[in-house]
């Protein structure tokens, strides 16, 4: 049964994805990644971290998509035509990631992978909650890049506003 | 079902994300598909934390998620900004900085 839904997941999102890269249409690729983000929540939900799932759905699928399409909106480009500066271009580019993607996925696949380390089974998961088990490991051995990320967002929104503002 | 699959998958999709990447021309589609890179890596930080039964992996993923939100916020006010001064938004014209 698990595994009907994640190969359901998977080709969802494959096909979304090829979806966002191949379509002319910003909107419409901003609409194939929703696709892609909501797939990716199940995908979390069978790996049985719903606090991620939950998590991708608001901050993808709702704070950046939204941003995305919100400055589509604003500036409204026009269609991309595909047609690059450079003619050796598409090739060259489809060449080297044919070479990525047949190195991560031989790589990935003939890794042998350590078995389990820890004792968090999906049952103790499911028994103290996702929220629990992530909230104690961020505030207490992940505080200080917990912290960081704080600095880095207080950073973000200076630097929107500074971009942003008229001069 | 085994974490071979969940980072197989992870990498088709981090190389579909390159490939946008790198044949449009569109900032925005860009900035897209390198979203969808970071989506297939967390990904793959999931189903490790799953399969190797630790946590640590889905804390990653939640630091990766602030990262994403702050990098769009900017990137994407970088592109009005180009927007603003040039009338356009196709990464071919903004190239000033080409050695």
């Amino acid at each position: 049964m698990e595994i009907i839904v994640f190969y359901l997941f998977a080709a969802i999102a494959v096909i979304a994805a090829l979806g966002v890269v191949g379509l002319r249409n910003p909107v419409y690729a901003a609409l194939c990644l929703a696709v892609v983000f909501v797939s990716f929540a199940g995908l979390y939900v069978l790996l049985s971290a719903p606090f991620i799932a939950v998590a991708q759905v608001m901050i993808y699928a709702g704070a950046i998509l939204i941003l995305f399409v919100f400055v589509i909106m604003l500036l409204s480009p026009p269609v991309d035509q595909g047609e690059g500066a450079l003619k050796w271009q598409k090739p060259l580019a489809l060449g080297f990631v044919g070479a990525l993607a047949v190195q991560l996925v031989l790589v990935l696949a003939l890794a042998v992978l350590p078995s389990a380390r820890g004792s968090l089974t999906p049952e103790v998961i499911a028994q103290r909650g996702d929220v629990q088990v992530v909230g104690a490991a961020l505030f207490s051995d992940y505080l200080l890049p917990f912290e960081m990320t704080s600095l880095l967002l207080l950073v973000a929104i200076v630097g929107v506003i500074v971009l942003a503002k008229k001069r | 079902m085994t974490v071979h699959h969940f980072i197989i998958l992870s990498a088709i999709l981090f190389s579909i994300g390159a490939v946008g990447v790198l044949l449009r021309r569109n900032p925005l589609i860009m900035f897209m598909s390198i979203e969808l890179m970071l989506n297939a890596v967390n990904l793959a930080f999931v189903g490790f934390s799953r399969f190797l039964q630790l946590v640590d992996g889905q804390v990653f993923v939640f630091l990766i998620l602030t990262v994403a939100a702050a990098e769009v916020a900017v990137g994407l006010a970088i592109i009005v900004a180009i927007f603003r001064a040039r009338d356009s938004v196709d990464v071919d014209e903004v190239s000033d900085l080409k050695g």
